[in-house]
């Protein structure tokens, strides 16, 4: 039994005050705390556990290739509603829910957090622990299921998750219009506010790329009001985006660090380098990239805060921690409790 | 009695209106929802701002005072009931909207705000706040943040956890801090989802001082069938077949026949009464798309052996179909002296056999149970009707419930999908929970409020009152869960 093994190496390296990583396939290693080399591979658990489509629920040991899950639930007519990015041909479900990252369709539907509806664990004393279950609404003790989304395998080693399924739209279509910065957050903004049926939306290049979805009328109602011209191989260009293959990501395109900038919808375009970065809008106008020098980190960080949001350094920053900007000390102080709770013996990495 | 040097310090904290210490003035803040368990506070505290809010939790924190959240007292679990050791602090007077940013569809407001006062101050750009408990009237946006509160539209809208975007909270040392942004992430880097842990935290982990919310827009139309099945098994059927089929409507309810004879009644709603069961079906968005969708529940509906289907042709009738509804619990109220509402979760395919067993159990108690349903997510609210001036009618009610709530844990569920745990259910926490479970939550509790002096006695059971609880059980031939593991 692998969760009998884990939690057995677990508790044998909490008595010899031994370090234990986690991981999946590695393919979120570059945003995830640096490993110490013995590491537990959770690939060794996986396979869908439940899968009942007409309770939109499915259950999920973390091992399970991402893909195996995305396309069990395509012959059902389903999906992961967050979308999320694999960054890797390997990516686990384990790793997705560790890393808490979600994709394009995350304004319109939703984030990974929220469609957790509970969760198993291993915690650092090697005790398997379950929260939330397998239903819709469940408020009986604290969230710590979702809490567990983002934590990068700091508190223990998530062993199985329950996600609520959502039907895939019957039609998706994406339109592509030619736009400044601000022009295109506005029309982010009303496509959301005006109720049209949008999936996804992204300003890269100058080009607005927006994604509408659902029922074929209410598609084709909508993509008449936008107007634009139909981006063909439209999936394959968001799955791009999502996995960041486009262009605007490459590294050797111009060599800078991507920074992650979120902030309100409705925050206007800000030219945050004096011309020194390149700029990507997403999220319906709440997630902005920059390829920019890291001398422009403060100003930015700076920027977001007062735009409602935050930024850190994803790719190219010269540590973990210079990658972001400081909490503070209360939360600070909080986080260290749960941590403390969960992984008394600091078996696991730190956030 | 409070020690007079605590209760001198905080009437110079606060106006002189904001401090309640007599018998009388207490009275109004004795119980919440759940009336059958009362008490009155050492004090009542009326902040107006969040800055006494915090000097309060200071002084509290101070000297060792233990502090009892309340938001319009609403709640359905006795999570604001008064302890006579603790202040009662109340959020009444906290409801300024700060602020509606129709852009970026937000709203920012003080805790104390009613849930519907957020949508019709959203009105004028289209928007609104989409989580709909049927007491938004009354109840206050930070209870609901505190219970995660859920109404007929989550099904497709999602519970309060889905519509929060960033909370100021008050410590109990009195610190303030932003949990969560106004960006659509909840987590900063290098942090934990706090969000996550602080929607549903019962009062336990801090007091919400501010809440931004996602705003939703107005969609263009919304219609509601209204369909008769004979009985409530293939209700249950038919609401799988829509989802199955790839529609997730705004709303998917059910009732039983005892709860349509109550409502209707109550505010001719046009029920069939007649029918076993009944089920409400929304569909919202654009003209076409609503015509569209409309149709094909129509036609699963009627496949799924639907004695008669009715769709509202105007608003007026849709708000008369809901009325019903949502006035479930006052109607029910009308026929029985007292009820005692239930709010467990299940997988839905569980339905026929938790209603037979909901059946049985109301023969065994002697007392009628009516069945709201918030079918689509398995939500069900049995309501239990009883009459306290009856000797043993409240305890056999309670039994009753008791053995609901474990029901829904046998069959995968849980023992609350929207109303929290507050002091009503907590021996079922013991049932649903291991130890070790119960520890951790006890620790996250204390990683908030080291002191422990938020809302004690409530929501997370200690091991020796599950001890107690276990005790009792084995003497009923029903020992908990996990007898290896030690209480103590
Ligand atoms: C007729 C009726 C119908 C209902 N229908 C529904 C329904 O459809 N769906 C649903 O989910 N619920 C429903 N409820 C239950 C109840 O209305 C909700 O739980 C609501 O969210 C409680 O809000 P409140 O302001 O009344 O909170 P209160 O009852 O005052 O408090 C609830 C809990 O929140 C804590 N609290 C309150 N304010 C704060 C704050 N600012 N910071 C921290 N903690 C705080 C309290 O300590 C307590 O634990 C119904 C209740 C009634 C009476």
């Amino acid at each position: 039994m692998t969760i009998d093994s884990w939690q057995a190496r677990i508790k044998a390296g909490a008595a010899r005050c031994a370090r234990l990583g986690i991981r999946g396939s590695g393919s979120k290693a570059f945003c995830a705390p640096p490993l110490s080399h013995d590491v537990i591979d959770t690939r060794d658990h996986r396979g869908i556990v439940t899968y009942e489509p007409e309770e939109l629920v499915i259950v999920v040991r973390c091992g399970t290739p991402l893909a195996e899950v995305e396309s069990a639930m395509a012959g059902e007519g389903q999906m992961l509603a967050f979308e999320p990015p694999h960054f890797g041909p390997g990516a686990t479900i384990g790793g997705a829910v560790a890393a808490g990252l979600s994709g394009p369709r995350r304004p319109y539907t939703g984030a990974l957090r929220d469609f957790v509806l509970g969760a198993k664990l291993i915690d650092g004393k090697g005790d398997l622990l379950a929260f939330g279950g397998r239903v819709m609404k469940n408020v009986a003790g604290f969230d710590v299921s979702r809490l567990l989304a983002g934590s990068f395998g700091t508190l223990g080693i998530i062993t199985e998750v329950a996600f609520k399924c959502l039907p895939r739209p019957q039609q998706e279509q994406t339109r592509v219009l030619e736009l400044d910065a601000d022009a295109a957050i506005a029309m982010m903004n009303r496509c959301y506010a005006q109720a049209m049926p949008i999936t996804a939306s992204t300003w890269v290049g100058g080009m607005l790329h927006l994604r509408f979805g659902g029922a074929d009328p209410a598609v084709r109602a909508a993509v008449g009001r936008v107007g634009g011209e139909v981006l063909a191989n439209a999936s394959e260009w968001w799955a791009d985006w999502r996995e960041q293959r486009h262009p605007f990501f490459s590294p050797e395109v111009n060599g800078l660090p991507l920074q992650r900038v979120a902030c309100r919808a409705s925050a206007p375009f800000a030219d945050l380098a004096q011309g020194h970065a390149h700029q990507a809008i997403e999220w319906g106008g709440a997630l902005r990239w920059l390829r920019a020098p890291l001398v422009t980190q403060v100003m930015i960080a700076q920027w977001a805060r007062h735009a409602g949001g935050h930024a850190h350094v994803v790719r190219g920053a010269p540590s973990r921690a210079e990658a972001f900007t400081a909490i503070p000390a209360p939360l600070v102080a909080i986080a260290q409790r749960l941590k403390q709770s969960f992984d008394p013996y600091a078996v696991f990495p730190s956030l | 009695m409070a020690p007079s040097t605590f209760l001198d310090a905080l009437v110079r904290l606060l106006p002189v209106a904001a401090v309640k210490t007599t018998v009388e003035e207490m009275r109004p803040f004795e119980c919440d929802g759940l009336s059958m368990y009362r008490a009155l506070p050492m004090c009542v505290a009326l902040p107006e701002s969040e800055a006494q809010v915090a000097a309060v939790l200071a002084l509290c924190h101070a000297h060792r005072v233990p502090v009892v959240p309340r938001g319009a007292g609403t709640g359905l679990s006795g999570g604001a009931l008064p302890d006579a050791r603790a202040l009662l602090l109340s959020t009444a007077r906290l409801t300024r909207i700060h602020g509606i940013d129709r852009d970026a569809c937000t709203a920012r407001v003080d805790p104390g705000v009613r849930n519907l006062a957020i949508s019709a101050a959203a009105a004028v750009h289209d928007l609104y706040y989409a989580p709909d408990p049927s007491s938004q009237i009354a109840c206050t946006i930070g209870g609901n943040v505190a219970e995660n509160s859920g109404g007929v539209h989550c099904l497709k809208y999602g519970l309060t956890v889905h519509n929060v975007r960033k909370l100021r909270v008050a410590l109990m040392t009195g610190e303030i801090v932003e949990i969560g942004t106004e960006s659509l992430d909840g987590t900063t880097p290098g942090g934990y989802d706090l969000l996550a842990l602080m929607v549903g935290s019962e009062g336990l982990l801090g007091i919400v001082t501010e809440v931004t919310v996602k705003l939703t827009p107005r969609p263009a139309l919304a219609q509601v069938a209204m369909a008769s099945f004979p009985s409530t098994e293939a209700a249950g059927a038919a609401v799988g077949a829509i989802l199955a089929a790839g529609i997730i409507p705004a709303g998917l309810e059910m009732m039983d026949r005892i709860a349509t004879a109550a409502v209707e009644d109550f505010v001719h709603a046009g029920y069939d009464l007649d029918a076993e069961a009944i089920l409400l079906c929304e569909s919202d968005g654009t003209t076409e798309e609503v015509a569209d969708e409309m149709k094909r529940i129509a036609e699963i509906l009627r496949r799924g052996g639907a004695t008669d289907i009715r769709v509202s042709r105007n608003e007026e009738e849709r708000l008369r179909y809901w009325s019903g509804r949502k006035n479930a619990f006052p109607a029910t109220g009308r026929i029985s002296p007292d009820y005692y509402c239930m709010d467990g979760t299940i997988p839905r395919r569980e339905l026929p056999r938790v209603l037979g067993e909901i059946q049985r159990l109301s023969r065994h108690y002697g007392l009628r149970c009516a069945n709201v349903f918030h079918a689509g997510d398995g939500n069900l609210h049995p309501l239990i009707m009883f009459d306290a001036n009856v000797a043993g009618e409240t305890e056999r009610a309670e039994a009753f419930g008791a053995e609901i709530l474990e029901l829904c844990v046998e069959v995968g569920g849980t023992i609350t999908g929207e109303h929290g745990v507050g002091i009503e259910k907590i021996d079922q926490m013991c049932v649903q929970f291991s130890p070790r479970e119960l520890t951790r939550m006890h620790e996250i509790k204390r990683a908030f409020d080291p002191a422990e002096l938020l809302n004690p006695g409530k929501a997370v059971p200690t091991l020796h009152r599950c001890a107690e609880f276990g005790r009792m059980r084995v003497g009923l031939g029903r020992p908990l869960p996990f007898p290896d593991l030690e209480r103590y």
